[in-house]
C-alpha cells in the first residue's frame, strides 16, 4: 500500500498533533524533510510512529550536523521509515545550541535511539536530558573534545593516555 | 528458546544464592571476527546482561571525508566493508548524483548492479562461511571461502584491486569492464553455485548446525523494526522490506527477484534468508547480462563531473583546464543535501550527504546497518549461552570498519 501524502500534509498533520512543535515542511529538501523544535522531537517522534495510516515504526538514523551559521546551530536529525509503505522516509531535523548544546532525549521512543544520540554526543557533544546512558561510544573515555565539531582541528592529536589498570581504574560502567 | 523462557532464566538468574561472574570478552577474541569487546555478566555459562565496547577500528572517517574533494571520498569506502567494497562505492556515487542531478549512463548501471550482487554473494559467503567456522564446521567454511576468492579475483580483474577498488565515480565509473568480464562471472558463479550447494548438504541436515541455530537469538518483529535493523536480520523476522523493492535504485525495477523472508527471527532464520538471497543475487546477475547494452560509455558526459579524453589533455588548452580543474578542486557538488539508501549486504546502507557547494563535502554520514545489529545484539544474546553469543555475533556480521567508521 503507497502512502499518498507528502511532506507538507505530514508536516500539518505533525503540527495537528503536536501543536508546540512548529512543524513546517523544508519545501528546497531533495527528501521529504520536516523541521521541528527540539523539545518536542520526542513526541514527534511517538505521533509518527503510533499514528494509524502512517506507522514510521522503523528507526533508520540519527545524527548531526554542525552549521558553521553566525548564530551556532547544531542540526540533529532523526531519520524514520514507515512500515506502511517501506518507500517513505522522514528526516526530522530540529537545531541546537552550537554553544551548549542540549535537547531532550528520544531513546524511549525507538530502542536503536539509544545508541545514535551516544554517538551523537560523543562527535558533537549534544547532551540529551534523561538518556540512560550518555557514554562515549566510539571515542576512549579519556578523549577530550567533539571531533565532528568543525571548531575540532582535524590535525589535533590528543595525549597517550597511560596502560588502564581495569582493578585502580575499571572502565565507564553502564548506569 | 523463546523469549518468554530467555525471561525466565532472566529471573533465575537473579536468585541471591547464585553467584554472578562478570567476564571480560575481546576485544581481540578468536570466537569473534572483528575487534569489539563484550563486558558479560554471567550465571553459570548463561549470559545475564551485556555491555559492548566499541571503537577500536576508528579512524575518523566521516573526519577525513570533509578534508578531501568528493572524489578522494571514494577510496574511504572500500575500507567501510572489507567484503563488499564495491556496494559502498557504488551507494556513495549514487547519493552525490542525485544531489548533481545526474545520472550514470545504461552501461555503467548495469555494471554496478552485477559488481554489487557478486559483492553480496562475496559478503554472505563471508559471514555464513566464518560463522559455521567459528561453530566447528571448518571444511563448510573453507569451500566457502573458496568461492569467496573468486570474487576478489574478479574485482582484481575487473577493477586492479581485490579489496580496495576505488571503481566508482560520481557520474560512472573509472573504466569499462575488460572483453571477457561476463566469461568471468558467469564462471564464478556457476563454481558459486556447486560450493552452494555443497554446503547445504553439509550444513542443512546437519544436527549439531541446527542445535546451534533453531531457537537462538531470537528477536521479534516489533523489537527489531525498534533497533532499526535491516537486511537479513529484519527479514528474518518476517519484514518484508529491502531497499532494492521499497525504493529502487540503479535498475533494480527492471529485474525479477523475490525477497526472501523468514518467521521466527532467529539464526536459523538469518542463515537461511542470506542462502536464499544469494540465489536471488544470480538471478539478478544473469538477468543484468542479458538487458545490458554490448557497447557505451560508462561515464556520464559532462565535462563539470568526468576527466576528459587523455588525448584532450595533451592536446588542447580547455582539455588541460578541465582536467586540472577537477583533479584540483575536485567535483563541483550544487549546495544541497540529501539521505540515500541502498541495500547493502548487511541491510540499509544509507549516506547522509551535505553539500555547501565548494569542492569539498560538508558533512558525510554513513548509517552503518551492523551498527544497529551490535545495539541489539545485547537483546538476542541475553539469557543464552557464552557459546552461542559466538553463533549470534557472528551472524549480526559485524564489519569493524563500517561499525566504527
Amino acid at each position: 500500500m503507497a502512502l499518498e501524502l507528502d511532506s507538507a500534509d505530514l508536516a500539518a498533520r505533525v503540527l495537528a498533533a503536536v501543536p508546540a512543535s512548529d512543524a513546517r515542511a523544508v519545501e528546497s529538501a531533495l527528501v521529504p524533510t520536516i523541521e521541528v523544535g527540539s523539545t518536542e522531537m520526542p513526541d514527534v517522534l511517538a505521533f509518527l510512529r503510533d499514528e494509524p495510516g502512517l506507522e514510521f515504526k522503523l528507526f533508520v538514523d540519527a545524527t548531526a550536523v554542525d552549521r558553521e551559521t553566525p548564530q551556532g546551530l547544531v542540526e540533529v536529525l532523526y531519520i524514520v521509515r514507515s512500515i506502511v509503505d517501506f518507500g517513505w522516509s522522514i528526516v526530522l531535523k530540529t537545531a541546537v545550541d552550537a554553544a551548549e548544546p542540549s535537547m531532550p532525549t528520544c531513546a524511549g521512543v525507538h530502542k536503536g535511539i539509544n545508541w545514535a544520540e551516544r554517538e551523537i554526543y560523543d562527535m558533537f557533544g549534544v547532551n540529551f536530558d534523561g538518556h540512560p546512558d550518555l557514554r562515549r561510544i566510539l571515542m576512549y573515555p579519556e578523549f577530550v573534545g567533539h571531533p565532528l565539531r568543525k571548531s575540532y582541528p582535524y590535525q589535533k592529536r590528543q595525549p597517550l593516555t597511560p596502560e588502564r589498570d581495569p582493578l585502580a581504574n575499571p572502565w565507564p560502567k553502564r548506569n | 528458546m523463546s523469549t518468554e523462557e530467555s525471561r525466565k532464566n532472566l529471573a533465575m538468574a537473579t536468585d541471591p544464592l547464585s553467584e554472578i561472574m562478570e567476564l571480560q570478552m575481546g576485544p581481540s577474541h578468536p570466537a569473534c571476527h572483528g575487534t569489539v569487546k563484550f563486558d558479560l555478566r554471567l550465571d553459570g555459562e548463561n549470559i545475564i546482561s551485556m555491555d559492548t565496547t566499541l571503537g577500536y577500528l576508528h579512524r575518523g572517517f566521516e573526519k577525513m571525508c570533509e578534508q578531501g574533494t568528493w572524489t578522494q571520498v571514494i577510496p574511504y569506502t572500500d575500507r567501510l566493508n572489507y567484503a563488499s567494497p564495491n556496494i559502498n562505492n557504488f551507494i556513495f556515487c549514487e547519493a552525490v548524483e542525485r544531489i548533481c542531478g545526474i545520472e550514470a549512463p545504461e552501461r555503467a548501471t548495469y555494471i554496478r548492479v552485477i559488481l554489487s550482487e557478486c559483492s553480496r554473494l562475496a559478503d554472505h559467503l563471508t559471514c555464513i562461511g566464518m560463522s559455521v567456522t567459528e561453530l566447528g564446521a571448518i571444511s563448510a567454511g573453507f569451500y566457502m571461502n573458496e568461492a569467496r576468492e573468486l570474487f576478489y579475483n574478479l574485482n582484481a580483474h575487473v577493477t586492479g584491486a581485490r579489496v580496495t577498488v576505488s571503481y566508482g565515480r560520481v557520474g560512472g565509473l573509472l573504466r569499462d569492464v575488460p572483453p571477457d568480464f561476463e566469461q568471468v562471472v558467469r564462471a564464478a558463479i556457476k563454481r558459486t553455485e556447486e560450493v552452494l550447494s555443497d554446503c547445504e548438504k553439509l550444513l542443512e541436515r546437519n544436527r549439531i548446525f541446527a542445535d546451534r541455530m533453531a531457537g537462538i537469538g531470537i528477536l521479534s518483529k516489533e523489537e527489531a523494526l525498534s533497533y532499526g535493523l535491516t537486511g537479513p536480520l529484519l527479514r528474518a523476522t518476517g519484514v518484508s522490506y529491502d531497499v532494492r523493492k521499497a525504493v529502487p535504485y540503479m535498475f533494480y525495477d527492471r529485474f525479477d527477484f523475490e525477497v526472501p523472508v523468514g518467521t521466527k527471527g532467529d539464526n536459523f532464520d538469518r542463515v537461511n534468508v542470506r542462502w536464499e538471497e544469494m540465489r536471488q543475487s544470480i538471478r539478478i546477475i544473469d538477468q543484468a547480462f542479458k538487458q545490458m547494452p554490448t557497447a557505451g560509455r560508462v561515464l556520464v558526459d559532462d565535462p563539470r563531473y568526468a576527466l576528459p579524453e587523455k588525448k584532450d589533455v595533451y592536446e588542447n588548452i580547455e582539455g588541460l583546464m578541465n582536467h586540472f580543474k577537477i583533479v584540483i578542486e575536485g567535483v563541483r557538488v550544487p549546495v544541497g543535501e540529501i539521505y540515500f539508501a541502498g541495500e547493502g549486504a548487511n541491510g540499509e546502507l544509507g549516506f547522509y550527504v551535505v553539500s555547501d557547494g565548494s569542492g569539498r563535502p560538508y558533512r558525510i554520514r554513513v548509517r552503518p546497518p551492523c551498527w544497529y545489529g551490535m545495539a541489539a545484539l545485547e537483546d538476542m544474546v541475553r539469557g543464552h549461552m557464552v557459546s552461542d553469543l559466538t553463533a549470534i555475533f557472528g551472524l549480526v556480521n559485524m564489519i569493524g570498519g563500517e561499525c566504527d567508521r
